[in-house]
């Protein structure tokens, strides 16, 4: 048997800050653009984490902060998914 | 006067450091990453490369290895510290400098000599204000960014050492990166610590203005042996 009653899955979206340009975003937006997708007004591209353990809520923030993000120029959403 | 170049593993171009200060006669040794003392050493380099393969962000991991916490008791108090491309990006990560460097503008990597124009001095730079140099760059994230606040203070204590110009040493904010206000260099307001984009040590021996057309790297090293030797 594993404890995994007292394990939790979070999902993590990292994107730029705003007012942080994002050069991946910017080229995909004028890819779209040349390949004939209109009405686009603006398009991110940032980092997608799934993380799994027996961690809290507040422990994932603080990795997040000292690692798996970097405050200078990224902002960071974590959804805790079970 | 003896240079420490910290080796992580991904570094590339620590071979190209200790060509350059042995060619200026002076000493260095390797540090390997996992060391949590310097040694006996004047100053400190973070060589250029992919540090644990650029993974996460570049420098992201690297500025949690043993020897950084050596490497900031150092740059602490007073020693001449100076991050090299993959350094600089490792310096901004471990928050001896400020801002951070993101992905060239137009997402190519760039490999090819530029101009540099030298706005400040620091201890790894002095040079009288408007003097260009000229020194390669090799880089895919090299984009540097802060907010306006740390603008304005870089501004403010002339940390800006080094920005992108034309080779007249006109045209000060065309960085070929994209970064804000052409900034190529920083330094920290203490002045020891100092990360740049550009790669001097590669153009530190004569023998290299053959295949660069580049011959102005040693000015970096020589400042720092002149007030630290």
């Amino acid at each position: 048997m594993t404890d995994t009653a007292s394990k939790t899955r979070y999902h993590i979206y990292v994107t730029s800050r705003e007012g942080i340009f994002d050069p991946a975003g910017a080229t995909a937006l004028r890819g779209l653009g040349q390949i004939g997708f209109t009405g686009i007004d603006d398009v991110k591209i940032g980092k997608f984490i799934e993380l799994e353990g027996d961690v809290s809520a507040e422990q994932v923030d603080e990795m997040c902060a000292k690692l798996l993000a970097n405050p200078v120029i990224e902002d960071y959403r974590i959804v805790e998914v079970g | 006067m003896r240079f420490g170049i910290v080796r992580f593993p991904g570094s590339n171009c620590e071979q190209d450091v200790a060509h350059a200060v042995t060619y200026l006669e002076q000493d260095f040794t390797y540090i390997w990453h996992e060391e949590t003392s310097l040694g006996e050493v004047d100053a400190v380099v973070l060589p250029g490369g992919f540090s644990y393969g650029d993974y996460l962000r570049c420098g992201a991991v690297a500025r949690f290895s043993p020897v950084m916490e050596a490497v900031t008791r150092f740059a602490h108090e007073g020693g001449p510290v100076l991050g090299i491309c993959n350094g600089f990006q490792i310096l901004t990560e471990a928050r001896l400098l400020p801002g951070a460097l993101i992905r060239n503008e137009q997402m190519k990597f760039i490999c090819k000599p530029v101009s540099l124009r030298v706005e400040a001095s620091c201890d790894w730079l002095d040079k009288p204000q408007g003097t260009v140099l000229t020194v390669p760059i090799n880089h895919g994230e090299g984009n540097y960014v802060c907010d306006e606040r740390t603008l304005a203070q870089l501004h403010a204590s002339n940390q800006v050492i080094v920005r992108y110009c034309a080779p007249d040493g006109s045209d000060i904010a065309r960085a070929p990166n994209g970064a804000t206000d052409g900034i190529a260099g920083i330094c920290n307001e203490q002045r020891n610590v100092f990360g740049l984009m550009p790669h001097p040590e590669r153009v530190t021996d004569p023998i290299s203005e053959n295949n660069t057309g580049c011959t102005d790297g040693a000015t970096f090293f020589t400042t720092v042996i002149e007030r630290f030797a």
